[in-house]
């Protein structure tokens, strides 16, 4: 008897066990796609039009049951921490792509400095922050409020030799200091300038000006008069109208340091511009030439040498008239040799 | 942070903070909305306007004024609103005639508008209407999207994006999980998107994971889509760009246990065994002689001794 009751019990678990899952499980055609890192699901099932009509709002109160236990079932099976009294699930990396809100931070230009700084290989130099002072007997600041060796709190400067005696040493240093300053600003605003392609105005035309002076009103009217098909070539000038001065391009010079690889192929280029007013050596004309000459010689020697011999005969024949015979002999034996030397003769 | 904002320097600390939160970041924060009613607005959409503030307080910004603009022919005083309240995501309201109750839903990318999609209300509750508790403020929604046209229709997948982008709430890593409350679903069927939002009752079910009953808490919205203005390619492509820095590199050679035990794979050279330094004792020791005798044999010879 207690091994049937044992085994009623066994079942009666497994039934209850098969009971608290259906409960949680959910059917789906297709399975849903989720991103736990952004808690969403998408349920790409298409739903039934016509049961949807019939019971609309008990239709999609049902979907979305099921639909949100599905997610729930997934986020719970993510792994799980304790913080503070309060379950936590870890989630995952986001998986759906989202477009960003503003655009992808640039690191910011170079200086003028900075540039110039990385050219030579000058590297920065940490300094300490506190400085020992003579005068006060302590260690300062070497900068700002209370520094060290401060000279604005001096209240004697030695006049310098060269200096005029009559000048408020005071004054200049201030004013120096405020030079100082305003040169900086200069070089941040250039810097900005420089990084930026904002500031470039086309530098022609009728420019917007409070009060247009009379030169840049010549300026203007000279580029509205040559723009035409024909650049200006038939316009019409005012009597006793001058040439605008100042219209013609300005040199340009290349800045000082940076590249150096453009300089370098710039200047073999002009190398190879002055090189080619040169004639050239071409080696195989050349040899050719040599060659061909050398041969002329050779064959002009022989035919000196061979002259006594040869030469009786050939001039009887021609001595005795234009019989045929011998005229044929003299061209087969080179004419054009016999050619050239009547020449040269 | 354009050039021309650089050419202005923060004066005080407090400024330069503003301004660094404006500019640019690797990590971005959460995205900002404003909600804007148009110049003619009907009750409904008034009322629509603040319930979706309800939903997306604290990150939202709710114009209270009448505001004359239409954003599909000329964006530029939304996208000035956009820039003057930091926020990218916005949704306009406006009532007339030939398209009432309508909402247009858009998001920016560099304060220019990057999509609109223009939805009607066709039917709303407001979130008064409904008698039951709510869930509290900034609660981190559960999103669901369900029927098939959000997966076909290119023009239903955008706003399958936007609407994401729009109620995904803050970037977490982690989440309570007694905290999982408040549901969105989104269903798109018969040509209608159905937007209902539900507050989670979790019971037990005798296993870890509770089963879950629903309880309708509103706004419920059934909206249709009107106009669209999607982002073109290669602008969607750019606000798409994700920084270098921000994509985390996989470290080569090291890996971890079941244990949690950090082992790393070292590459080193064969060692020589022959120079190995063993213990010195004099017995070992070569002496003079030996070394000598050694120096004058041939190595081949000394190997087969």
């Amino acid at each position: 008897m207690a091994a049937i009751s044992v085994e009623q019990v066994l079942a009666q678990a497994e039934k209850d066990e098969a009971e608290k899952l259906r409960r949680i499980t959910v059917q789906k055609e297709l399975e849903l796609q989720y991103d736990l890192g952004n808690m969403l699901a998408i349920d790409p099932n298409a739903l039934n039009e016509r049961d949807f009509r019939q019971q609309s709002r008990e239709h999609l109160h049902a979907l979305a049951r099921d639909n949100t236990q599905l997610l729930v079932n997934q986020l719970f099976g993510l792994p799980c921490e304790r913080v503070q009294e309060a379950v936590v699930v870890k989630l995952p990396d986001c998986t759906t792509r989202l477009p960003r809100e503003k655009p992808v931070p640039k690191p910011r230009a170079p200086t003028r400095w900075e540039e110039f700084a990385k050219l030579k290989g000058i590297q920065k130099k940490k300094k300490t922050n506190l400085v020992w002072d003579e005068v006060h007997k302590q260690w300062r600041r070497r900068w700002g409020y209370q520094r060290a060796k401060d000279n604005t709190k001096e209240w004697l400067i030695e006049l310098p030799v060269t200096a005029d005696p009559a000048e408020d040493q005071f004054a200049k240093r201030i004013h120096a200091k405020k030079e100082r300053v305003a040169k900086n600003e200069l070089n941040r605003l250039r810097n900005i300038a420089r990084s930026s392609k904002l500031g470039k105005v086309p530098g022609v035309g009728l420019t917007p000006t409070v009060q247009p002076t009379k030169s840049e009103l010549g300026l203007a009217m000279q580029v509205a008069r040559r723009s035409t098909a024909s650049v200006g070539r038939f316009q019409d000038k005012l009597p006793r109208e001058k040439e605008p001065r100042g219209t013609g391009k300005k040199r340009k010079f290349q800045p000082l340091i940076g590249d150096f690889s453009a300089e370098k192929s710039k200047q073999l280029e002009m190398l190879k511009l002055m090189d080619s007013k040169k004639p050239k050596l071409d080696v195989t004309r050349a040899v050719n030439r040599q060659m061909r000459e050398e041969d002329s010689e050779a064959a002009a020697k022989r035919r000196k040498s061979q002259k006594p011999g040869r030469g009786g005969k050939q001039g009887g024949n021609r001595k005795g008239g234009k019989g045929a015979k011998g005229g044929k002999g003299g061209k087969g034996r080179g004419g054009k040799f016999s050619g050239a030397k009547r020449k040269s003769k | 942070m354009s050039a021309l904002d650089a050419v202005v320097k923060p004066k005080t600390k407090r400024a330069k903070r503003f301004l660094e939160h404006r500019a640019p970041k690797v990590n971005e924060n959460e995205k900002n909305t404003i909600l804007v009613k148009g110049g003619n607005a009907s009750d409904t959409v008034t009322k629509s306007l603040r319930d979706i503030y309800s939903l997306k307080k604290p990150h939202c910004v709710l114009y209270k004024k009448k505001n004359m603009t239409r954003p599909f022919e000329d964006q530029t005083s939304l996208e000035f609103f956009s820039k003057k309240s930091d926020c990218s995501m916005f949704v306009f309201g406006s009532h007339n005639k030939k398209r009432p109750n309508n909402l247009i839903f858009g998001r920016m990318f560099d304060f220019h508008v990057l999509d609109m999609i223009e939805l009607g209300v066709e039917k709303f509750v407001p979130l008064k209407d409904f008698k039951c508790s709510k869930c509290p403020e900034a609660t981190k929604p559960l999103l669901i999207f369900a029927g098939d046209s959000f997966e076909v229709n290119e023009e239903y997948r955008r706003l399958k994006n936007l609407l994401i982008d729009f109620f995904r709430g803050p970037l977490v890593t982690a989440v309570r999980l007694a905290g999982l409350e408040h549901v969105l679903h989104f269903t798109a069927v018969e040509g209608k998107i159905f937007m209902r939002s539900y507050r989670v009752l979790m019971k037990k079910s005798g296993c870890r994971t509770p089963r879950i009953e629903l309880e309708e808490m509103g706004p419920s919205f059934d909206f249709v889509m009107r106009r669209t203005h999607l982002a073109s390619d290669d602008l969607y492509k750019q606000s798409m760009k994700r920084p270098k820095a921000a994509v985390i590199k996989k470290k080569k050679n090291i890996s971890q246990d079941t244990f949690g035990t950090t082992y790393g794979r070292i590459h080193m050279q064969k060692q020589d065994l022959g120079k190995l330094q063993t213990r010195k004792v004099k017995a070992l020791k070569k002496r003079p002689a030996d070394k000598a005798g050694a120096g004058q044999e041939s190595p081949k010879k000394k190997k087969l001794v």
